[in-house]
């Protein structure tokens, strides 16, 4: 079995929907979103172009579990490093310690 | 399984190295191998936008202050420029595997072309920051970090530094160590891009690669994806997150 081939129709679409993403981003950032929002949107566009790029540029869709679990690891891991981290300094000052 | 002559023909390709099995084999290797190393690529770069996020949020007002002092229109020039390349790129790993020599090489060199005019704007920028002090700590001789300020009711200066209330100069130096340290590492990532890029360049009009063989502009391909990943994200966070402050 050989691999899959993209269609061109697929790449162009992508690039076009990343080319919307990054002007969204911009106008977005100009918006004084209520609740402190716009870091959150700013990041959900951001997540949503790389999705598309790891998925179809990247051909992950297409891929193999193997290169899945890759990935997979790799999101984990970084969960890791943002969680043990921000458990760290979020919590700070949350109960007095004397030193 | 394909019949036994296909077989024999994939078993001979010039480029299948002895300790795989066949050309397919070599080829999911390969691109494995390529993506345990952009995992270790995303953990050397999660470091940074750790940084970033950690005090990003221990000073917000001067973030958002150095921040809104880049210069939005080439950050944003750059992303599509970079998008664009994903996109030739993209194009090449198909003409590749369509084995179509001729679009193959003109996709490459339009990436080449694109990544090389990505580094000639951030070039630009890293200017412009040196003309205005701000490169921080003493890294450049005889031109330490030290912008002017913005005071209330000057006329406006683009060159001066405007800042928000609770932003002090030390805090600023703190936004642009990270957007060096980011900034540079992503432009280095570009520099080695390119460099691979060249290689397969001149291998591709050597003509190299075809259907059964073209991981290593498959694999190259993934590289260069990656290194378009993490600048979506740095545009928002570097460029963008103070500027609703601006009008408010």
């Amino acid at each position: 079995m050989s691999e899959h081939i993209v269609p061109v129709r697929v790449y162009v679409t992508i690039f076009l929907v990343l080319l919307v993403g990054t002007a969204l981003t911009v106008l977005a950032a100009f918006i004084d979103f209520p609740w402190r929002l716009n870091t959150i949107v700013a990041m959900t566009i951001a997540v949503t172009k790389a999705t598309f790029v790891v998925l179809y540029f990247m051909h992950v869709r297409y891929s193999t579990r193997l290169i899945w679990v890759i990935v997979a690891a790799a999101l984990f891991w970084i969960g890791i490093l943002f969680a043990l981290t921000f458990s760290d300094y979020w919590t700070r000052g949350w109960i007095p310690v004397s030193y | 399984m394909t019949t036994d002559a296909t077989t024999a023909d994939i078993h001979g390709h010039r480029s299948l190295q002895h300790h795989f099995e066949n050309m397919e084999q070599q080829r999911e290797a390969g691109t494995l191998g390529m993506w345990v190393f952009l995992v270790t690529e995303i953990m050397f770069f999660g470091g940074m936008f750790l940084a970033y996020t950690l005090y990003r949020s221990m000073y917000p007002a001067a973030f958002a202050s150095a921040s809104n002092h880049l210069d939005i229109t080439l950050g944003a020039v750059n992303t599509g420029v970079l998008i664009l390349s994903s996109f030739t790129m993209a194009m090449a790993v198909y003409f590749t595997q369509l084995g179509k020599q001729r679009p193959q090489i003109i996709c490459l060199a339009l990436t080449l072309i694109l990544g090389l005019t990505f580094l000639g704007v951030k070039a630009k920028e890293y200017h412009d920051k040196y003309e205005d002090h701000l490169i921080p700590g003493k890294l450049i001789p005889g031109n330490p970090f030290g912008p002017a300020v913005q005071e209330e009711g000057q006329p406006p200066d683009h060159h001066k530094l405007h800042l928000l209330p609770g932003a002090t100069l030390a805090q600023v130096q703190m936004f642009y160590w990270i957007y060096f340290a980011m900034t540079g590492m992503h432009a280095l990532h570009m520099i080695i891009g390119a460099g691979l890029l060249t290689f397969l360049l001149i291998y591709s009009m050597k003509g190299r690669f075809d259907p059964e063989y073209h991981s290593p502009v498959e694999v190259i391909g993934l590289y260069w994806h990656f290194v378009d990943i993490v600048w979506i994200f740095l545009f928002p966070l570097l460029y963008l997150l103070g500027r609703h402050f601006e009008h408010g």
